[in-house]
């Protein structure tokens, strides 16, 4: 072992010594116990260099002891997809096997190149890319910015598919509970003692929260008599045992949304050695609570001063909570600078463990009384009302200069003190990043000089240091108080408790801001954001340059917007702004609090939506046969349609080919179970479906089909369909694929809230019915034997026409409708029947050489008819009569939803796009869809043009291409010729109608 | 995700309902003979309020129901929902 | 105006920054402007510009009722392209990309106009179609848009899976090369200051009450939290905040305002070149110059002025953006926020006179209206300026509403069979 474990404590701390792990940081070896961060390992090792600063690549070592750490930012790597950047020493917990790596620099944390950036500092003050890198004009994109994107950045990004995963659940409770410190969990135990649903989380591996700090000797705390450690292993037992409490571990709660909605990323695996495979990474909790108890705690704020960011200098709190929680000493000679009560319990806990506290420096006048007798008889000594000059150390802090400085400016005592390590305590900033996500009104406290919660806006309670409350008895009582009152609120029983608390306490009260400086500017950097190296200075230049916002200021110098979002920083850089300004903090101003609290993977949101599951497959009955079949899909919506059936090593264009003229020859079998329908039924039905579609419904009789049109209330059109009479006061309506769901949502809104009158009701029957199309001249044939006691004559089922009666076994409902333009059927039969009926019309088909097709054919067959598919010959744009359907509007009708739109001058106006066919001059050659049509040849860009191509294809029973367009005045151009752009020339076309085969018609009547 | 009083249902979450625009606004009886300005405040205009919105709401994955709400929308607050038909319940304007 | 260059860097280096002045100064409400602007976003700033430079208006004000760029300029994605599908709009959006391009110089001002490229991705049939349609159209009125296979667009953008194991996969790409996105906040800034320096006030923390009119109903003036001031021209750019504004004019304009969220992902080292942007499944997604994944969501179904959305349309954008990248699963959310987009019915801007004498309105930019700042500034203050619209402009009116002539990009590209 290279390197001994110095700074360990020979006894206690919370890890389990019997537990030896191994690990890496930059390919070297260290150990550390089971209970370990992977920084307090390091920091047992001595090793407090872990990172360099974002912007001027400083050397940085630990600062905090959790979830708000600017510096110690590492990857850690299980395998070469399970890399992650940007974690926090502080937060990641040890175990056998952990490769970390530091970032930001090169070639190592030790020697990096970037720092070159530090010793340039002053070229680079806040904002400078607002005002260089301008010259020449491409410079910034071709040169500057890749240069700067390089340099920028924090960890490498994972490169590999993440083979992780990740789960999510929903929650219901009474009281959800954030925050497992003192006051946490004596909400929990109140709101919980009388049977309410209570869900308590808390970010950190163990519950305990601030009591996880105190030490087990007689200088801890003790809670009723027993000391805070027991008091919490007894609370813990307590809640586990309750059925009714759900505890929550390394879970943090990180968004507060509206109506008590808030959601809570829990980490399951990552602080395993050796995860099951199947094992999901993190799990992602959306709770629904009654009432919320925020007991988030208060983080501890940096002083800013000169020189405050090298390696060696944390807060005192973290010193505290290494020392306690690992067993593990910060350094051999420390000095406290403090402008905080609490900073001092820490020196008096690290002297008792043999750490020499060479001075506490008190920035303030006095500390207070008890806190003060208590260092002095320690032998500790203190130096009150001073202020630190500068640091120095590069890899590793070596000393420390502290002076008086006079209100005058005038400096005197000026002092230098040797260390390894330096302490800091500027006070505590209460966590109220969720009460203010909540939409709470934050309520400044001037004597405290923190922003606190006001006014709630959600049914929640803050309680303990969050609210700004000071003392573990005023914390453990306030918490009982808030959880009664929460479980009470929710409609359940709480149980009052009070506390009874023995303990040498510091109050956490400071003075956010910058310690004062003699002199205008001074000669260092003194850090306030220190991953995003935001120096005062950088915060006061952007005062002098006009930035008057404390957003202007945070979004021009970066501070408060790194990974941590500010959490030491904020309040130091709010103080500055004030007091430079002469205005107080509220005047100042406050950025907002953002979702998340931290950090939180997209692997978790996303959850289970990935791969088949990202969103719901919709099969149709002949799905697997298609597969087996040799299918290739195509998905519309939800939906995976047939697209076309290659044979033999076939392309698209050639099994297209081969299916049309299969229809076209014999017959075709096609799955249209996709198609909207939508069941009207009652007394009203004719009428309700004659207000909505443009056509006339009620001299539709029964047994007969007619093609509808649905425009919205502007007059474009919106849907169609093939609509049956199935009796006299029940219409079977079909809607396209991608319609279903919108046209049953506008028809119910016309008939729930325009048309409450009519007694009609409808129903989504979409799923109820398999849609078999058989097409073809040889249709009949086929059906002919299937369908006993049915007459499919031309006589007795014409075109339009419809009959109930069984295929085989099963009953049917069978349509004689065609998209194709030939003798077709489409049999309905109830779904769970659809692959036997299917796999029965295959059956009879093959002595004629059915065969089956997709979507393409489906697609060319209509267009060789001229029939429009919405959506691709129209766009959302277009009347009926613009798309040549206004054949199927009923004149008669008094009004319809669109008509009064349709009377719009605009609408009657020539110019309109209308829809007609187009041919090529050379026949083989097939139009692109979406291509352009122009009126006049060997246009310049930009060109004069009027319409484009919605439909184009090869057509194999024409021996041509085919091409439906919207052109304007379409109609009226029929014969001439027009020319479509391209970009190897441009293509001549003649304008045709739009019905390429069968003009007449007759085989769709045969 | 807000959570949705509906009327026939009861507290149900915001994925179970579809928004579905501002409340009370009547299609107009007869609209041929709606003049081409009202015809297109019928088609387009919509409040937009900052504060206090009657606004509709459809169960659609529960009983399927259209209703009526009333909405802060500076804070996303429901102050009350009811049924179609029934009057806005702060007397609000209806156009 | 002070000149920003590598040299006034240099110099204040040695000068320990003490000589950089305001960029732009802080003004207090005059009694009369021959023009105001409401609205210090990029749209309002940039008019106010416009007017000073190219119309020799000075004597103008833009009031901001917070801090200028709070709005969406500053909580956009900064996508900048212009390859929409009507002529119409592809020429308002064309108008604006070249405007970025010289935007820095002419602001003297880096506003880090990246042209990266844009690339919209096609999961259907239907998609081809219309992107074919819009590359097309693009061509032949000279705006740049071209058709990438799966294999060209994963090498325009490596991270991206074309591979046939998500639910959608990638049939294609259009790609935008002149598009790509730029600094928001600069670009408020940059404005602010270039007005500044021609004379324009810049009035924060300075909220309209209400808007006055004459006897004939003409603007006159128009209170606010720090006075009435008068003027007979006022222009409205106030995104969505407009319906209040206009509303204390009597104008009621087809717009409602929804939220609309975006977040971006910690910092890491260059990962991603390029804009992506994937209208069917809902994920926007760029990597800023400071590293992180800047991505966008959809909007919230529902009107609202509270700036927060709801969390399970920030869950289906990255469901979706870890799909389409999956290395991108292990990422982490850093910041999360809310806008509030002002939309048209359909989902085109207004940019008119209204029919208050001298009030014009700049609005209805619904999720898009980052990209036309310069082209929308330059354009609107034409139309203050002339009392009539820019030709650019003009079918941008309130009244193409009354006559159904919508340029209606949502419906033409959405509507799926």
């Amino acid at each position: 072992m290279n390197h001994p474990l110095l700074f360990r404590t020979p006894t206690g701390g919370r890890v389990d010594r019997s537990r030896t792990l191994r690990f890496t940081f930059d390919g070297q070896a260290y150990q550390g116990y089971a209970g370990d961060t992977l920084a307090s390992a390091l920091l047992a090792h001595g090793v407090h260099l872990m990172g360099r600063s974002f912007k001027y690549h400083r050397p940085r070592g630990l600062l905090a002891a959790g979830a708000e750490e600017p510096n110690a930012l590492v990857a850690v790597i299980r395998d070469a997809a399970r890399r992650t950047p940007n974690l926090r020493a502080t937060q990641v917990e040890l175990y056998d096997g952990l490769i970390a790596e530091s970032q930001n620099r090169w070639p190592s944390l030790a020697f990096d190149v970037g720092a070159i950036n530090d010793f340039l500092s002053p070229l680079f003050p806040a904002g400078f890319y607002y005002k260089t890198f301008m010259w020449p004009r491409q410079a910034w994109h071709r040169v500057f910015e890749p240069v700067v994107r390089q340099a920028a950045g924090l960890g490498e990004p994972p490169t590999l598919p993440d083979p992780d995963r990740y789960a999510q659940r929903y929650a219901h409770c009474d009281v959800l509970v954030v925050g497992a410190g003192p006051a946490g969990l004596a909400a929990a135990l109140a709101a919980s003692a009388g049977g309410g649903r209570v869900v308590l989380c808390d970010e950190q591996p163990e519950l305990g929260g601030a009591l996880l700090d105190e030490p087990a000797s007689s200088l801890g705390a003790s809670i009723n008599g027993q000391p805070a450690s027991r008091w919490l292993a007894d609370a813990v037992a307590t809640l586990s045992a309750r059925p009714n409490v759900t505890l929550l571990p390394r879970t943090t709660c990180f968004g507060y949304f509206a109506h008590n909605m808030l959601s809570l990323n829990q980490r399951l695996t990552e602080h395993l050695a050796a995860p099951a495979p199947q094992a999901p990474r993190e799990r992602l909790w959306q709770v629904r609570a009654r009432e919320v108890v925020l007991a988030t705690g208060a983080i501890e704020r940096p002083l800013v001063f000169p020189g405050n960011d090298r390696p060696g200098m944390l807060l005192a709190s973290a010193a505290r909570s290494l020392l306690n929680r690992h067993g593990v000493k910060v350094g051999s000679r420390v000095v406290l600078v403090t402008g905080c009560d609490a900073a001092y319990i820490t020196a008096l806990e690290l002297q008792a463990a043999g750490v020499t506290v060479v001075r506490i420096l008190d920035t303030r006048p006095a500390a207070a009384e008890h806190v003060t007798r208590a260092a002095l008889a320690a032998g500790l000594m203190v130096s009150a009302n001073v202020t630190v000059l500068g640091t120095s150390g590069r890899r590793r802090v070596t000393g420390l200069t502290l002076a008086r400085l006079a209100a005058t400016g005038e400096v005197s005592d000026r002092e230098s003190l040797a260390c390894d390590t330096v302490l800091m305590s500027g006070g505590y900033t209460p966590t109220v990043h969720l009460f203010s996500q909540s939409r709470g009104q934050l309520r400044f406290d001037a004597a405290q000089q923190v922003f606190v919660p006001g006014v709630s806006a959600e049914r929640e309670h803050s309680a303990g240091a969050c609210r700004g409350t000071d003392g573990l008895r005023s914390t453990l009582d306030e918490g009982a108080a808030v959880g009664a009152a929460a479980a009470f609120a929710a409609g359940s029983r709480g149980v009052l408790a009070s506390y009874t608390v023995q303990a040498l306490e510091g109050s956490l009260r400071g003075q956010p801001g910058v310690l004062p400086q003699p002199g205008s500017h001074p000669p260092a950097r003194a850090f306030v954001d220190f991953q995003n190296d935001v120096t005062s200075k950088d915060l006061a230049l952007a005062m002098r340059e006009g930035f008057e916002s404390v957003e202007h200021i945070k979004r021009y110098t970066t501070n408060g917007m790194a990974t941590d979002q500010g959490k030491t920083s904020n309040m130091n850089a709010l103080g500055f702004v004030a007091k430079s300004k002469a205005i107080t903090v509220p005047q100042a101003g406050l950025t907002t609090f953002r979702m998340p609290y931290t950090p939180v993977t997209f692997g978790s949101l996303a959850g289970y939506d990935r791969g088949d599951l990202f969103d719901p497959v919709r099969p149709t009955p002949s799905h697997d046969w298609a597969v087996a079949h040799g299918v290739v899909f195509e998905d519309v919506g939800l939906w995976k349609r047939a697209r076309y059936f290659p044979r033999d090593g076939e392309d698209m264009h050639a099994a297209v080919d081969r299916e049309c003229l299969a229809v076209r020859a014999s017959v075709g079998l096609f799955d249209a179970s996709t198609l909207g329908k939508i069941a009207v039924v009652g007394p009203d039905a004719a009428t309700f479906l004659n207000r909505l579609y443009v056509n006339n419904f009620s001299t539709l009789a029964v047994g007969k089909c007619r093609y509808g049109i649905l425009t919205r209330e502007d007059g474009f059109v919106y849907d169609d369909g093939v609509i049956a009479r199935l009796a006299d006061e029940h219409f079977h309506v079909t809607t396209t694929t991608g319609g279903a769901a919108r046209v049953l949502q506008m028809m119910e809104d016309y008939l729930q809230t325009e048309w409450s009158d009519l007694q009609v009701w409808l129903t989504s029957t979409t799923e109820q019915w398999a849609v078999i199309a058989v097409q073809g001249p040889k249709a009949r044939e086929v059906l002919a034997p299937l369908v006993s006691g049915l007459n499919l004559s031309a006589s007795e089922l014409p075109h339009m026409a419809l009959a109930h009666g069984h295929l085989g076994d099963i009953p049917m409902l069978l349509m004689r409708v065609s998209f194709t333009g030939e003798l077709g059927y489409e049999i309905n039969v109830p779904s769970g029947h659809g692959q036997r009926a299917w796999e029965m019309v295959w059956a009879a088909g093959q002595a004629y050489g059915m065969t089956p097709y997709g979507t393409e054919a489906m697609h060319v067959l209509r267009a060789e008819k001229g029939y429009v598919i919405v959506g691709q010959e129209t766009d959302g744009t277009a009347t009926p009569d613009d798309a040549g359907l206004s054949w199927a509007i009923a004149k008669s009708k008094a009004d319809f939803v669109g008509k009064r739109s349709l009377a719009r001058p605009t609408m009657l106006a020539t110019g309109r796009k209308q829809l007609v066919g187009l041919r090529t001059v050379d026949p083989r050659l097939v139009l692109e869809e979406g291509a352009q049509v122009a009126a006049t040849p060997n246009q310049k860009v930009p060109m004069r043009l009027i319409g484009h191509v919605t439909s184009s294809y090869h057509s194999a029973v024409l021996g041509h291409s085919i091409a439906l367009a919207m052109v304007a005045d379409g109609r009226a151009r029929i014969g001439q010729t027009l020319y479509v752009p391209m970009p190897e020339g441009e293509i001549p076309v003649t304008v045709t109608t739009t019905v390429f085969y069968d003009t007449a018609g007759a085989r769709l009547h045969d | 995700m807000l959570l949705i009083h509906c009327p026939y249902c009861g507290q149900r979450p915001e994925l179970e309902f579809r928004h579905g625009g501002q409340a009370h606004v009547a299609r107009p009886a007869d609209p041929s003979a709606t003049s081409i300005d009202e015809w297109a405040d019928y088609l387009y205009l919509r409040e937009n309020p900052k504060g206090l919105h009657a606004e509709r709401w459809r169960h659609v994955h529960g009983c399927g129901r259209f209703f009526n709400a009333l909405r802060d929308t500076t804070t996303d607050v429901f102050v009350s929902t009811y049924r179609c038909g029934e009057p806005r319940p702060d007397g609000g304007s209806a156009r | 105006m002070q000149k920003f260059s590598a040299w006034s860097l240099l110099k204040e280096a040695f000068g320990g920054q003490q000589g950089w002045q305001p960029q732009w100064r802080r003004a207090t409400p005059k009694a009369e402007y021959d023009a105001i602007i409401v609205g210090g976003g990029g749209h309002g700033l940039g008019a106010a510009y416009y007017l000073a430079a190219e119309h020799g208006l000075t004597n103008i004000a833009v009031v901001e009722k917070g801090w200028i760029g709070g709005g969406n300029t500053g909580r956009n994605t900064t996508i900048i392209r212009s390859n929409y599908l009507f002529d119409e709009s592809a020429q308002l959006y064309d108008h604006s990309v070249k405007l970025w391009e010289t935007l820095s110089q002419v602001l003297n001002y880096n506003v880090m106009f990246s042209p990266r490229g844009v690339m919209m991705l096609a999961h259907n049939v239907h998609d081809v179609q219309v992107f074919k349609r819009h590359i097309h159209a693009n061509r032949a009125s000279g705006v740049d848009n071209e058709w990438l296979t799966p294999e060209q667009a994963k090498a325009f953008c490596p991270p991206l899976n074309i591979g046939d194991n998500i639910r959608y996969p990638v049939m294609g790409a259009a790609l935008q090369r002149r598009g790509g996105t730029a600094r928001h906040d600069a670009v408020a800034w940059g404005y602010a200051r270039a007005a500044s320096a021609l004379g324009v006030d810049i009035i924060e923390n300075c909220e309209v009450t209400g808007i006055r009119r004459d006897a004939q109903g003409a603007v006159a003036g128009i209170d606010t939290t720090r006075g009435t001031i008068r003027t007979r021209k006022v222009g409205v750019s106030a995104a969505g905040h407009s319906s209040v504004v206009l509303g204390m004019a009597g104008v009621k304009l087809p717009l409602e305002s929804f939220p609309l969220q975006a977040l971006v992902s910690e910092p890491v080292k260059p990962a991603f070149p390029c804009v992506v942007m994937s209208n069917s499944i809902h994920a926007y997604i760029s990597q800023s110059d400071k590293g992180e994944l800047v991505i966008g969501a959809s909007s919230d179904a529902y009107n609202s002025y509270t700036q927060r959305g709801s969390m399970f349309i920030n869950a289906h954008t990255l469901a979706a953006i870890c799909e389409l990248f999956p290395a991108f699963r292990r990422m982490r959310m850093l910041r999360n926020w809310g806008g509030i987009v002002d939309v048209t019915p359909d989902r085109s801007p207004i940019i008119a006179k209204t029919p208050v004498k001298g009030l014009y309105v700049n609005c209805g930019w619904g999720t898009g209206g980052f990209k036309a700042t310069p082209g929308s500034a330059h354009v609107f203050a034409h139309t203050i300026a002339h009392d009539e619209p820019h030709p650019i402009n003009a079918p941008f009116t309130i009244e193409r509403f009354r006559d159904g002539r919508l340029i209606d990009e949502a419906a033409a590209a959405a509507v799926a069979h």
